[in-house]
């Protein structure tokens, strides 16, 4: 049989432990220098294999927006798609203001909190609040 | 090597049917389907045993060609289960001409049907969730469209208003389809009084969630001639995939019709102005203004304008979902395969008082996952080969 390498989690599963210990970590080529996300086995376009884990700046720009309308009593969501420094994009919660605030053009830091199904996970709060 | 234009009137539909739009309580999908399959055959004249090539996909069923060969009772030489979301139908009339243009089948039907709406209530959707949106729970698909709307907004200024204009216009249409589930008089402010789903989306902006069923037969042009009704030629067919998820399209105002469209166009030999009627998958009201855009009706940033000055609507430069769309007649889950029937009725001569009048060539465009899978396909008239 083909053997996988038993010395490294696969992408998605380490992605989720670096957030589960607190460390938002994504990855870049040091080939092509092009930073990627979300985690793969092969970079997307160029094909690069020599994907490695780095820690991005965690600033970025409110790239799209929209708000998630709930049915009382649940509360609004923000969903919105947040542009690292880094150029990848990312889905995410804007938290920190109100959900219909958000805006496209809002500089953004990124947090890591509890998600549903005991994950953690990423979101962005406004530059200027955190 | 033949180029792709050699396809360009190889091929023609022969047959087309609905069946069950709107609500058909206790029936399965498959028998849907397979009515709607049934209807489409005897449309052109043919037997069920002339069928020799399937192409299916069913909402609930990852190998539903398997499922109609056996529910038919046929052995075909092809069976095609390929999956784009709404947009695979188009794939399929893409695949069968291919395949009745080598000669490796005779006879094509193309199927779908859906039994969401009395069944299971609720949008069913095919897309796998994936592990880097699904923790933040993002009211799917209308979020992932929602998002393309808010940086539509923001770049273009295109307006509440205008994304309302879509839903009239195709209200307008449905009220002239006799089949349509959604009727009566529907102004901008009705549009904008409905309930916000996903920011700037409103429930008028989504589509319907319906039952229904459609299927088409197709045929090699030189059979095509002999059969019951007059044939519509497919004069291109062109498909594109750029991402899965929303997050990963690289400009969220750019789908991948602008190269399906254009490959579409470059196979027919024709232009955005030579056509006389549009059906485009819209399933938001969003995607109207997109697909317009990037099918080259109207430049990028003013399909806003574009739908607000009725252009789309009965009396319009450009009829667009004669049928009243997804938005209007019927949403059964993956609709595309709607928009090729609502084609080859127009083009020939049978939509009644929707009819768009003397239309010769009809441009039919499916859409999968979220904005994720284009299909174009382009029909004429049999003297427009």
């Amino acid at each position: 049989m083909t053997q996988v390498p038993s010395t490294q989690l696969p992408p998605t599963a380490t992605y989720f432990k670096n957030l589960a210990e607190g460390r938002f970590m994504i990855q870049r080529s040091p080939s092509t220098g092009e930073w990627v996300f979300y985690p793969r086995m092969v970079a997307p376009r160029t094909g690069a294999t020599d994907l490695v884990w780095a820690e991005p700046s965690g600033l970025g720009t409110v790239y799209a927006v929209t708000v998630k309308r709930a049915k009382p009593p649940a509360a609004d969501t923000s969903i919105a798609i947040v542009e690292l420094d880094e150029g990848p994009r990312l889905m995410t919660h804007v938290q920190g203001v109100a959900p219909d605030e958000v805006r496209i053009g809002m500089r953004v830091r990124a947090s890591i909190v509890d998600g549903p199904d005991e994950t953690r996970i990423v979101v962005f709060v406004p530059e200027d609040k955190a | 090597m033949t180029s792709p234009s050699s396809l360009r009137g190889k091929t023609a539909f022969v047959g087309a049917a609905t069946f069950g739009c709107g609500e058909a309580p206790g029936y399965t999908s498959m028998e849907l389907a397979a009515e709607a399959g049934r209807l489409a055959v005897e449309d052109a004249g043919l037997a069920l045993s002339d069928i020799n090539g399937l192409f299916i996909c069913l909402p609930n069923d990852f190998l539903s060609g398997l499922s109609l060969a056996e529910y038919y009772g046929l052995h075909p030489k092809m069976t095609n289960n390929s999956r784009t979301g709404g947009s695979a139908f188009l794939g399929h009339a893409e695949w069968a001409a291919l395949a009745l243009d080598a000669g490796l089948i005779d006879y094509a039907l193309i199927v779908y049907g859906s039994n969401q709406r009395t069944g299971a209530g609720k949008l069913v959707s095919a897309q796998a969730p994936s592990p880097f949106e699904y923790p933040y729970r993002p009211n799917n698909p209308v979020a992932s469209y929602a998002l393309a709307a808010s940086r539509h907004m923001h770049l273009f200024g295109t307006t509440s208003e205008h994304l309302a204009s879509v839903a009239v216009s195709a209200r307008q249409w449905a009220n002239l389809n006799p089949e349509a589930f959604r009727q009566g008089d529907l102004s901008i402010d009705d549009v904008l009084a409905t309930r916000l789903v996903a920011d700037p989306l409103r429930v008028a902006d989504c589509c319907l969630v319906t039952d229904g069923a459609a299927a088409v037969v197709m045929t090699r042009a030189d059979r095509a001639r002999d059969l019951r009704k007059p044939p519509v030629s497919l004069l291109g067919a062109a498909s594109a995939t750029w991402h899965s998820e929303i997050a990963q399209l690289e400009d969220l105002t750019v789908t991948a019709a602008k190269e399906s469209g254009a490959r579409a166009f470059a196979q027919a030999g024709l232009a955005p102005a030579d056509v006389d009627v549009a059906n485009l998958y819209d399933a938001f009201t969003i995607n109207t203004i997109l697909f317009l855009e990037d099918l080259g009706f109207c430049p990028k940033g003013e399909g806003g304008p574009f739908v607000a000055s009725g252009a789309i609507a009965p009396g319009g430069s450009l009829p667009v979902n004669t049928n009243g769309g997804g938005l209007s007649f019927c949403h059964p889950g993956m609709y595309g395969l709607f928009t090729l029937v609502e084609s080859i009725r127009q083009l020939r001569a049978e939509a009644g008082d929707r009819q768009v009048k003397d239309a010769t060539i009809a441009l039919a465009h499916g859409n999968g996952g979220t904005l994720s899978s284009q299909a174009t396909c382009l029909l004429g008239v049999a003297d427009s080969v």
